[in-house]
């Protein structure tokens, strides 16, 4: 540690127009005198201020134990906010104030010597380095490992070996599910009644109006073992249409039943369930990345970064009336992935 | 007593209990039932008084007899609920041309709007005005409102119903502002982008669980601003600029030196 800084000198090469081959050292910056140092005045407020910067951390305190014993959050919202308005506003008062208040302290009362410490060499020194070389060989000598063959073959497969029982089953649990046909297949099957999100009541055509939107589940969807992961790949949005407004492939015209329609609620683009339905342009946004489908249209794609259209759910009713699907999904529901289509 | 016992026998007697069996039963009558006659006709009036305030304030686009035409809906069979929440919320009479009617004050005090509901209420049948016990928030299950809004609405309305965008400047208003009667009157009628919740979707009492979770939301967020309710881009948005900003401030403070 110095205090001059003769040794940051370096020689400065000029070329021939003069200007340095390097940037010169500049050198530290001239000392600045502080107010508090020559004027006994400003010492004595900047003191004031450091000594009111603890007392506001002292008050805070005081005021976190008041609020905290005389304003509980109790039932209320309102009575919850107030507490915890409280309770922060007092806590950041008690603890900013003493970082405040240090650092103010360091900056204006104490010393501001300015000093300089020298970076030393990584290097180790060659008497430290011809040390340490010659500790190594002599352990090496001394283990015997260049004329023990079998040994060392040994040590270096132990070595080897035994991470794995770190690595496998690790990137066994990461991979181990390959099997992609469990994205393929859905809970829908033939005769499964369309029920209502949450509560799986079953749903009568006749009480699908115009206009209106059903948030569907497969029936006895509660009863299965993973539920909410046959849930995210099942959920459904149906919709009733008026039929002179529908738009319908002919292979298609018993997909739907009465100009009611149901498609897949998951996104093609990234899985989002898409359900912003606007009953008056037919279309539907994903809210993620403003994919929009036409629902009188197959789900076409209008607007957005999904690639293709939301599958459509076969429907048609029993013989309660009851809305129930003809089928699984035609294709894999939700976002691409590279197997979809084998 | 004893006088009246001694002549049950009377000739008279049955004339007697007879008349006074007809008064009794026309004074019950009289006081059970509402007057059909006298109803029928303030309702006649109030019929009246709306097609008045129609023909000066709606004809113009919907129609003179509410037919309405290309581009603008007719108004047989959207009942009376439809009316009272389009005209008490202000979007109706429609302000200009646009995406959406936007919500204003509402021109029309309530008696002259539930003569309009009256007038169109008379036109075909369509949802009616919900009564007040239907919409009380106080007799709805807030638990399970929020989990029919969590399916139903929140997609649009956000999660406690602050508002968000629709497609090609068209959005889902915030319900803050809204009474329980026009949240209601909302699901029944389908205003505008928004679909219908008919009573086989949503039932009256799980619409009225839905209006007692709305209702709690209004009283805030227990943990101090809500920054809107947008969700995670408005929070973001204060992280990034007001507390790194912050932090960004103290770091400079400890660095510079002092005067």
């Amino acid at each position: 540690m110095t205090t001059d800084n003769s040794s940051t000198e370096v020689e400065v090469r000029r070329d021939a127009s003069g200007l340095p081959e390097r940037f010169e050292n500049p050198g530290l910056a001239p000392h600045q005198e502080r107010m508090a140092d020559n004027d006994p005045v400003a010492d004595k407020r900047a003191e004031r201020q450091v000594v009111i910067l603890f007392a506001l951390s002292v008050l805070g305190t005081i005021g976190f134990l008041v609020a905290y014993f005389l304003v509980p959050p109790g039932e209320t919202v309102a009575s919850m906010r107030l507490s915890n308005l409280l309770l922060g506003t007092t806590l950041f008062l008690g603890m900013f104030s003493i970082g405040a208040a240090a650092v103010h302290w360091a900056k204006v009362l104490m010393s501001d010597h300015e000093r300089q410490e020298q970076r030393h060499p990584q290097r180790s020194d060659e008497k430290v380095r011809a040390e340490a070389i010659a500790q190594l060989k002599d352990g090496a000598e001394d283990s015997g490992i260049a004329r023990r063959g079998v040994l060392k073959g040994a040590v270096v497969t132990a070595l080897a070996l035994a991470p794995l029982s770190i690595v496998v089953p690790l990137v066994g649990e990461v991979g181990g599910d390959w099997n992609v046909s469990k994205f393929r297949h859905t809970l829908w099957k033939q005769g499964k009644k369309l029920t209502r999100d949450p509560s799986g009541e079953p749903i009568r055509a006749s009480e699908v109006t115009v206009g209106s939107v059903f948030h569907v589940i497969p029936e006895g969807l509660r009863d299965e073992e993973l539920w909410i992961e046959e849930k995210a790949k099942a959920i459904v949005l149906m919709v009733r249409i008026d039929p002179n407004d529908l738009t319908e492939r002919e292979e298609r015209k018993d997909w739907s039943y009465e100009g009611i329609v149901a498609y897949s609620k998951v996104c093609t683009h990234v899985g989002c369930p898409v359900a912003l339905y606007e009953q008056q342009t037919h279309h539907l946004l994903c809210p993620c990345h403003q994919s929009t489908f036409d629902m009188a249209n197959e789900a076409r794609v209008v607007f957005g970064p999904a690639s293709r259209p939301l599958p459509q759910l076969p429907i048609t009713v029993d013989d309660e009336g009851y809305l129930v699907a003809r089928s699984d999904f035609h294709e894999p529901i939700g976002p691409s992935y590279w197997e979809r289509l084998k | 007593m004893k006088a009246i016992a001694a002549r049950r026998n009377h000739r008279f007697a049955p004339v007697v209990l007879l008349l006074l069996a007809l008064l009794v039963t026309g004074g019950v009558y009289a006081a059970l039932m509402p007057s059909p006659a006298v109803a029928a006709a303030a309702d006649q009036s109030d019929i009246e008084g709306g097609k008045a305030l129609f023909r000066a304030n709606c004809a113009t686009c919907h129609g003179p007899s509410a037919e309405g035409r290309e581009g603008v809906p007719s108004l047989v069979g959207v009942g009376a609920a439809s009316v009272d929440f389009q005209v008490s919320t202000g979007r109706m009479p429609m302000q200009q041309n646009g995406p959406q009617a936007a919500a204003k004050p509402p021109q029309f005090d309530e008696e002259q709007i539930s003569q309009l509901a009256a007038y169109v209420a008379s036109l075909g049948p369509g949802p009616a005005i919900p009564p007040q016990e239907q919409v009380d928030p106080a007799g709805g299950d807030a638990a399970n409102g929020m989990a029919l809004f969590r399916t139903n609405c929140a997609m649009c309305h956000g999660s406690i119903g602050k508002g968000g965008a629709l497609s090609e400047g068209k959005y889902a208003p915030s319900l803050a502002g809204s009474t329980p009667t026009q949240i209601y009157e909302a699901m029944v009628t389908g205003p505008q982008s928004m679909p219908v919740f008919n009573d086989a979707n949503l039932s009256p009492d799980e619409k009225q669980d839905i209006i007692a979770f709305l209702e709690e939301q209004k009283a805030g967020s227990p943990g101090g601003t809500d920054l809107g309710a947008i969700g995670p881009v408005a929070e973001g948005l204060w992280v990034w600029v007001v507390g790194i900003g912050l932090l960004i401030g103290c770091a400079v403070w400890i660095g510079a030196k002092s005067s």
